[in-house]
């Protein structure tokens, strides 16, 4: 028995070492399939060509690590960044989104017209386009889908399965019977024109339309799959599904009859979840993956240096604020928001916390959005204007007031403790006294919905590109009770949003949300703070890749070198 | 032996059910609507009421409780609200991926802890008694996120000897047949594919292993060295016996059992808190389950997740227990 234990010790070391010898002399010796992205940073040329794993010969397969897994590939019934990512390389949408802003460009429609009442939109679809599962994509299929979303009692809304699209709720004002649902009809005329009928001018209609929860599935997948589709997304887009291991990895490869010649030019695509930031880059620089998301700030510099690694910026589609509870005293007092306004050092807050990667604010709308107001500056550091600002409207010594902080990291706060003791001490500074407030995550945002708090933070991230996700969800008076939580009602504003959201003319909305935000800015609704501007990374041999705002860009162009 | 075995499986059912009732207890007491929190703060009130209809916890507490238990005695863990599947088809896969996380991490631990332990009390004092001492203490005390940090900075891109995270190669996956893919690539007679998957193996399991191996390393050498002094083991050098067969063939019998309690707790514990681990190596085990299904408030998951850990910590005890009989004779039930 003895001898037994002995011996079991022995062979156990013994097979480790054989298994350490061999797995050395393998990566060395030869070409194992895992080694070959390991070679490709440290000798860059020749790797292609002596080391030429058997299973891919020639295939350019990109990998690409991101903290989290999709929550579902079903893209209508998910509000996760994680999904879209993945979905947008699957499915396409009527129109779509240029490179890096939410300008509109065609997609599945080549063309579309408005009526002049912006009551009536006429999409041109594409001919000749199939989906990955071989069937024609076509008017119907596009009604299929919109009917999927609006109607509950609809065959493939799969309720029961607790499918909900929320997505679709939010954009359209409701579903199916609801008053503020607005679209009325959709009328196919024939296989490639379809027509949207809308109770009511929406002048955000065509931006959602780009949007990526909006992509249209095939009407057989849906008969076939049921409610799987969400683990079985079939397409229109450059990519077709393959597999998809939770929380490790999704796998897509090239569709060989996307509608546009030529592209994808990626053979596949795998998505590989790695949680950690500090593995991830790992992964990265020793040449396991190509790109990553997630990247932490302070790590930009290092990856922006280094020769085998590319740095890029997403352009900012969020921003992080100080609310004010306008119902409360003082805070209701315009001179005591603008004194606050002025104290705040809003360079301070983005060097500490985004290592620079975080832009001043000025409006409560990212900058390159439809009217987003140009003219104005973040009110100036200036703390002794504030304290004449706070002296005129009688708080010469100030006051004592609760700052309420969110107990979570956002992307647009991704320390708000810190945030908060830069605040704490800028006020201080001119009399204030705040005291930081902390709540949960769900009571904080059901006590700021219902008004209990005084000085806030929170934020806003877009999703249509559209200034009225920001603006009207944040500031018009009828969302007062959810998203407008600083309790802020004016008038003018409300009346200036109204016109612009009802109105179709580019132009003419972006006249309307730059007055708006200049009566904001006046009265110092909200103190915006910084956009943050995400950071990520890839090996220099990726070509193409341009990150989109919305964080779901399309990889068709994309290259490996 | 029998009627102990069976005695020690009967206490695990009230163990089981009061677990149930902490888990749930723990998850629903957290404060606010995990339907807002799921959907964060650009949520509109329409798409919360949705939410919360859908995954069921508009109902009261108890008749939550109640379905909840009632599922469970059916065998049904419940169905995750992030995916929408059936958590006991989920975590199959997962339970497998941390079983060979863990098996040679504890292979790891032990091969070099008992040896470590054995040769420190061989020769006390000695350097080597005080540099695996040091090294022990240290292992110890070593934050397991960072040991990871270091062995990838280290091995995967500075040398890049090893790929620093995932259970396979991403570009080769494995067809799974038991998900333990050692074994599956041997089943597949894929042995390129073995090698590969034990390279993924090496630094998850060095990084899990280092604690158990220090642990171990010094409970052995602390039983080692009180065994050496027992009379027996005079007598056994007496006789003449070489001092090699006096180590490993009598004094290590006796030594090994509280060794082994040491050994089975860690083990334990890895198969249930290996979330650090787990997740710097992106590797998909139960920890993380727990872990995704934590930043979700996915309650089934974690219900059921810990309800799983907690079943095959007391499983491990078990068998443990049963060890001791087979190890030391003089042991009766």
């Amino acid at each position: 028995m003895k001898f037994k234990y002995s011996f079991l010790l022995a062979i156990m070391l013994a097979f480790v070492l054989v298994l350490a010898a061999c797995g050395d002399d393998d990566d060395v010796a030869s070409d194992p399939e895992d080694s070959d992205p390991d070679d490709s940073t440290e000798q860059e040329s020749d790797d292609e060509t002596d080391d030429e794993p058997e299973v891919s010969d020639d295939d350019e397969v990109l990998i690409y690590a991101r903290g989290g897994d999709s929550e579902s590939l079903d893209y209508a019934s998910t509000t996760d960044g994680e999904s879209s990512r993945v979905t947008k390389q699957i499915y396409e949408s009527l129109l779509d989104f240029e490179d890096e802003s939410f300008d509109l460009k065609p997609g599945l429609a080549h063309d579309w017209d408005v009526s002049d009442d912006g009551l009536v939109y006429t999409f041109y679809l594409e001919e000749d386009v199939t989906f990955h599962d071989g069937t024609d994509f076509n008017a119907d299929a596009v009604k299929t889908n919109f009917e999927r979303w609006s109607g509950a009692d609809d065959t493939y809304s799969f309720e029961d399965d607790g499918y909900v699209y929320s997505m679709y709720g939010t954009m359209f004002g409701g579903f199916d019977g609801d008053d503020g649902h607005v679209i009325d009809e959709i009328n196919v005329i024939n296989d490639h024109e379809i027509e949207f009928v809308l109770s009511e001018p929406l002048g955000f209609f065509l931006q959602n339309m780009a949007m990526s929860y909006f992509a249209i599935t095939s009407p057989a997948a849906l008969e076939e799959y049921g409610p799987e589709i969400n683990e079985n997304p079939v397409g229109t887009g450059p990519f077709e599904f393959v597999s998809w291991d939770r929380d490790d990895q999704i796998v897509l490869e090239k569709f060989d009859d996307y509608r546009v010649e030529g592209l994808p030019k990626l053979d596949g695509v795998i998505f590989e979840v790695i949680p950690d930031n500090s593995s991830r880059l790992i992964s990265l620089n020793s040449g396991e993956v190509h790109i990553m998301d997630g990247l932490n700030p302070d790590d930009a510099a290092g990856v922006d240096a280094a020769e085998e690694t590319v740095l890029y910026k997403r352009a900012a589609n969020n921003f992080g604020y100080l609310g004010f509870q306008h119902e409360k005293e003082p805070l209701d007092d315009v001179l005591v928001r603008q004194a606050i306004n002025h104290s705040i050092d809003r360079q301070a807050i983005a060097d500490a916390l985004y290592a620079g990667y975080a832009i001043p604010a000025a409006n409560p709308v990212p900058p390159g959005y439809l009217g987003y107001n140009d003219d104005l500056e973040p009110y100036e550091f200036d703390l002794d204007r504030a304290a004449e600002l706070l002296e005129e409207a009688g708080y010469a010594d100030g006051f004592e007031i609760d700052l309420w902080t969110m107990p979570v990291a956002r992307p647009y706060m991704p320390s708000p403790e810190t945030v908060a003791e830069i605040v704490q001490n800028d006020l201080a500074q001119i009399g204030i006294e705040a005291n930081i407030h902390r709540e949960e995550w769900a009571p904080y945002l059901e006590k700021t919905d219902a008004g209990e708090h005084e000085l806030f933070m929170l934020g806003w991230s877009g999703t249509n590109g559209d200034p009225d996700y920001f603006l009207g969800a944040l500031l018009h008076s009828s969302n007062i009770g959810s998203s407008n939580a600083s309790y802020y009602s004016n008038e003018e504003v409300d009346e200036l949003l109204d016109q612009a959201k009802r109105a179709v003319e580019p132009e003419e909305r972006a006249e309307l949300y730059a007055q708006a935000q200049e009566i904001i800015y006046e009265e110092s609704a909200m103190i915006p703070l910084v956009h943050s501007e995400p950071v990520l990374a890839s090996l220099s041999n990726v070509q193409n890749y341009v990150p989109h705002p919305s964080t779901s860009e399309s990889l068709a162009e994309v290259e490996l070198q | 032996m029998l009627a102990y075995t069976t005695r020690r499986l009967l206490i695990m059912i009230p163990v089981l059910f009061g677990m149930t009732l902490i888990v749930f207890s723990i998850v629903h007491l957290i404060p606010g609507d995990p339907a807002r929190v799921i959907l964060g703060e650009t949520a509109t009130e329409q798409a919360i009421a949705d939410l919360r209809e859908s995954m069921g916890i508009n109902r009261p507490y108890f008749v939550q409780y109640g379905i909840y238990l009632a599922d469970l005695a059916q065998g049904d863990l419940g169905t995750s609200l992030r995916t929408n599947k059936s958590i006991t088809s989920e975590i199959g896969p997962r339970i497998a991926a941390t079983f060979e996380l863990t098996i040679f991490a504890m292979i790891f631990a032990i091969i070099i802890g008992i040896n470590a332990g054995i040769i420190s009390a061989w020769r006390q004092n000695s350097w080597f008694d005080f540099s695996a001492m040091i090294f022990a203490l240290v292992g110890v005390s070593m934050p397991v996120f960072w040991l990871a940090l270091m062995e990838q900075w280290i091995f995967a891109q500075e040398l890049g000897w090893l790929p620093s995270s995932g259970r396979q190669s991403s570009l080769d996956p494995i067809e799974p047949i038991t998900y333990f893919f050692v074994l599956d690539s041997i089943l597949h007679m894929d042995f390129e594919r073995t090698i590969s998957v034990l390279k993924h193996l090496i630094l998850p399991s060095v990084a899990l292993g280092t604690i158990p191996m220090a642990i171990i390393a010094r409970m052995t050498r602390s039983t080692m060295l009180e065994v050496m002094k027992s009379d027996y083991i005079r007598t056994v050098r007496a006789k003449g016996s070489g001092q090699f067969l006096v180590i490993y063939k009598h004094a290590l019998r006796n030594a090994m059992i509280p060794v082994l309690t040491v050994i089975g707790l860690q083990t334990g514990v890895l198969l249930g808190g290996a979330i650090l681990t787990e997740t710097i190596f992106s590797w998909p085990g139960i920890g993380r389950y727990v872990y995704e299904g934590i930043n979700y408030r996915d309650y089934p998951v974690i219900q059921s997740g810990i309800l799983v850990i907690a079943f095959i910590f007391v499983i491990i005890n078990l068998i443990v227990d049963l060890l001791y009989a087979y190890i030391d004779p003089r042991v009766k039930y």
